[in-house]
């Protein structure tokens, strides 16, 4: 079936979250990191791990297993650092991704593609541009520009709703 | 087409510049009256605007000016007087030409023709006035001619003379002391006179009555060669004058390169090539050689190396100058700098860990050079605070005669120099106090007379720097502020409470809080309330401090304290958990050690007991929940926020940190307690705290 917005044939860079495969538009990916140490900036949500320093750029880094409700990872050694630019208000600007592992890049071909379903996902529809199959496996291919925009990302929690602990 | 575009913008440029100079040199006019530097300063800002704008097509503009020109030339020589009415009608003539410009560029408004016509009216007006006839046909005709004049003002053109001066033996007979024609000559310019001493005989041979000497004079004047003859007028019969010129200022270029010494001399003749080339092939200096082989007097040579001193320092001043350079390659370049200075504190690190002393050498010499170069780059987005303060004196001016009050403006360290950015941002903030002080601190003369004030009130403005901070004050000796109604007036906007006793100055800090204002009528110039805690915010902005304090009837003071640059801070750095932060230093006074035991909770506050002082602190570890393991010895560093001291609970205080502050991004645009980031030199990035924010949120 066609999906809206999928006219011609394009790279995707697959990788995994919690026994899933997801995908991404290769065009908006610029690089792949080994795991790094991340510096934590206090006060923020959780999925939003903290910052790293990539060749003197102060990068922030997004869980996204967490940003998907699933469980945090424990410490999985092929997990890396996947950098991908968007727009925040307007601004180009990159944002490192936390992923459990990179596989591979491929093609897919817009009739490969199916939209995405309503239910069954436990992420929100709009998260998802197109189910792609291959080699009889599901693909979740993101909307970035959905996954990760200003409003997503800009849940800063205050310090009023925690209660400061006793001595 | 591109080639004429950028001349244009070069145009607007320098007329900007002009334009503003001409708002000084008026205001100084205004001042003294006497002051004929400044009359011909205005004079020739208006000749190159007129000139070159015909050259650019500015035709309206060129038109406009020359009838301001006219006037300001019969200023100059005396026909039309200073007056109140010359000064505004200047001013405002420079308003119109910028009105004009704005408008030919495309960026401002149309403006009304009519306008331009009463101020040429007025102007003709004061030429007039005397009746003196109307030089208008003289000078229309005039206007034609002077069309062509060079983009840049005309350079004065001075002119280096070599002039030989030889008596004759018996000149003194003739009642003529030559040392009084080398005084003529130093009237006309900064010569250097070497006196030729050969002649001079033993002192049994000599005769008191005989001139021996004569005279090498190195002269740049801008007289003329006549000028200089007519000094020798009377002795041309008893002297051997040689007058010749040897650089002309205005057509050095930079092909040319200083005069070399040997070419000196032979041009004067005093040594011929020949022997000079023969001196070529052996090392030593070239005059000094010609001395000892005596093919050359040392008076001689002192004389041509005097020269060579004089024209050479010519060259270097007409080819120092300015270049503009667009902000963003600027920035570009700080940055490149930046994550230098990063890199290279890595390296010497690193370095530091290997047992090598060559490596440890380079090292070292990398480290200066960085030093000096971070430095040199920095020191180029610097600008004197003089460029806003000039601005200001109008203000003052315009706005003193509109309030029907006396007030003078008195700056002080106007070539304090600082970041441009923070420059540009301070504009407003600076603006916004002034007219504070013009509005609600200066009384009107009747009231200051009756309180046995002068009735001229006056703003001091003052720059000057303070370790690495600028401190900028200003003072007004005005009504000064009213402690109670300031506390009133916090009191009902529930800041503070009722019973609270605060300390004059505490009060005084409420000023800055939102929405705050104690004026009974609102006026067009203030009293909406929303301007101090805009002036708090960006000083707050530029990681700065603003205070203020009062003497109520005598003075109020504001004190802005700004670091010098905002892409590097110096911050302290320190430790929780297995993460660094940096707190600005700016606010930190002292840290203390403390055991977790020695805590005082009162009324569920966390108070230190420092030296009999009280503080409140605040852990950091609770705030950033950064887990409930606590070791035995904490530091707590003592900062000074908003005037109140506060202490923030860390795990260990490393120490000072001088680095370049990253931005954290759009991600992160809400968050509140961290204002950046920075690199450390191993690679881990440490956040730098908003002390302000963290303690609002307490």
């Amino acid at each position: 079936m066609d999906v809206q917005g999928i006219t011609q044939t394009s790279q995707y860079l697959t990788f995994k979250l919690d026994k899933e495969i997801y995908a991404m538009d290769i065009t908006t990916v610029r690089e792949v990191l080994d795991i790094i140490q991340i510096t934590k900036v206090p006060q923020m949500p959780d999925f939003m791990r903290g910052v790293i320093n990539l060749r003197g750029r102060v990068v922030p880094v997004v869980d996204l297993r967490l940003k998907f409700g699933m469980e945090k990872a424990t410490f999985l050694k092929e997990a890396c650092i996947v950098i991908i630019e968007v727009f925040l208000d307007g601004e180009e600007t990159i944002l490192g991704i936390l992923v459990d592992a990179v596989q591979e890049v491929i093609s897919l071909e817009p009739e490969q593609i199916d939209p995405p379903p309503r239910i069954g996902t436990r992420l929100k529809t709009e998260f998802i541009k197109g189910m792609g199959k291959k080699d009889q496996e599901f693909i979740i291919i993101l909307e970035t520009t959905k996954v990760f925009s200003a409003e997503e990302l800009a849940i800063v929690q205050t310090a009023d709703d925690m209660p400061i602990p006793e001595i | 087409m591109d080639e004429s575009g950028r001349f244009i913008e070069e145009f607007c440029l320098e007329a900007e510049e002009l334009l503003s100079g001409v708002e000084d040199a008026v205001l100084d006019i205004e001042e003294n009256p006497g002051d004929q530097e400044a009359v011909n300063r205005l004079f020739r800002a208006m000749h190159t605007i007129k000139g070159s704008g015909a050259m650019f097509g500015f035709d309206a503009v060129s038109e406009f000016t020359h009838h301001v020109e006219t006037v300001l030339d019969n200023v100059r020589n005396g026909t039309v007087p200073v007056s109140k009415t010359l000064i505004d009608l200047i001013l405002m003539s420079r308003d119109r030409i910028t009105a004009m410009l704005a408008e030919a560029n495309g960026g401002g408004p149309p403006l009304d023709s009519q306008e331009g016509e009463e101020i040429v009216a007025s102007l003709k007006a004061l030429l007039y006035s005397d009746d003196t006839e109307p030089p208008v046909e003289k000078s229309s005709k005039e206007a034609p001619e002077e069309n062509f004049v060079p983009v840049t003002p005309a350079p004065e053109n001075e002119v280096v003379y070599r002039i030989r001066l030889s008596p004759d033996l018996d000149i003194f007979s003739t009642g003529m002391d030559p040392v009084m024609l080398l005084y003529d000559l130093a009237d006309m310019g900064e010569c250097c006179v070497v006196a030729q001493t050969e002649k001079v005989p033993d002192l049994e041979n000599l005769s008191p009555e005989s001139c021996y000497f004569s005279w090498d004079i190195i002269l740049p004047t801008t007289k003329s060669v006549n000028a200089i003859r007519d000094v020798f007028i009377f002795v041309e019969d008893d002297c051997e004058i040689v007058i010749e010129t040897v650089e002309e200022k205005g057509i050095a270029s930079q092909e040319v390169s200083a005069p070399r010494l040997g070419d000196i001399l032979v041009e004067r003749g005093d040594i011929e090539r020949k022997i000079l080339d023969e001196e070529f092939d052996t090392h030593k200096k070239i005059g000094e050689r010609l001395v000892e082989s005596g093919a050359l007097s040392k008076e001689k040579l002192k004389s041509a190396l005097t020269e060579q001193t004089i024209v050479s320092k010519m060259h270097k001043s007409s080819v120092a100058s300015t270049v503009r350079v667009p902000s963003d390659r600027l920035d570009k370049l700080i940055n490149l700098v930046g994550e230098l200075v990063i890199t290279q504190a890595r390296l010497t690190q690193v370095a530091s860990t290997r047992e090598d002393t060559e490596l440890g050498e380079s090292v070292e010499e990398i480290e200066r050079l960085t030093g000096e170069l971070r430095d040199s780059v920095l020191n180029i987005r610097m600008m004197p605070i003089g460029t806003i303060f000039n601005k200001f004196r109008r203000l003052v001016r315009d706005m003193s005669s509109q309030l029907n009050k006396e007030i003078e403006l008195v700056t002080q360290g106007a070539e304090t120099e600082l970041d441009k950015t923070v420059l540009e941002r301070l504009d407003d903030p600076l603006v916004h106090l002034i007219r504070n002080s013009l509005d609600h601190g200066v009384e009107p003369p009747e009231v200051r007379e009756q309180r046995g004030k002068s009735q001229k009130g006056t703003i001091v403005l003052s720059a000057g720097h303070k370790g690495t901070n600028v401190v900028i004050t200003i003072q007004d000796d005005g009504a000064g502020l009213n402690v109670e109604a300031i506390r009133q007036k916090a009191v009902e906007g529930g800041l503070i409470s009722e019973h609270a006793e605060l300390s004059d100055k505490k009060i005084f800090s409420q000023i800055f809080a939102p929405g705050f204002s104690t004026v009974r009528n609102v006026t067009s110039v203030s009293g909406r309330g929303v301007g101090m805690d805009v002036v708090k915010r960006t000083i707050d902005s530029l990681r700065g401090r603003i205070d203020i304090d009062s003497v109520p009837g005598e003075w109020t003071k504001v004190t802005l304290i700004l670091p010098l640059t905002l892409a590097i801070i110096n911050g302290l750095l320190v430790r929780i958990e297995d993460d660094f932060f940096v707190l600005p230093l700016m606010s930190v006074e002292e840290c203390v050690e403390i055991k977790s035991k020695e805590v005082e909770m009162i009324n569920g506050r966390n108070i230190l007991n420092v030296r009999g002082d009280m503080v409140p602190y605040i852990r950091l570890r609770d705030r950033f929940h950064m887990g409930n393991r606590r070791p035995e010895r904490e530091h707590v560093v003592i900062t000074d926020v908003n005037n109140s001291r506060i202490g923030f609970v860390v795990d260990h205080v490393i120490g000072g940190h001088q680095t370049v502050i990253k931005p954290l991004g759009p991600a992160f645009k809400d968050i509140k307690n961290v204002s950046g980031a920075t690199i450390l030199g191993d690679g881990t990035v440490a956040l730098i705290l908003d002390t302000s924010v963290l303690l609002e949120s307490a």
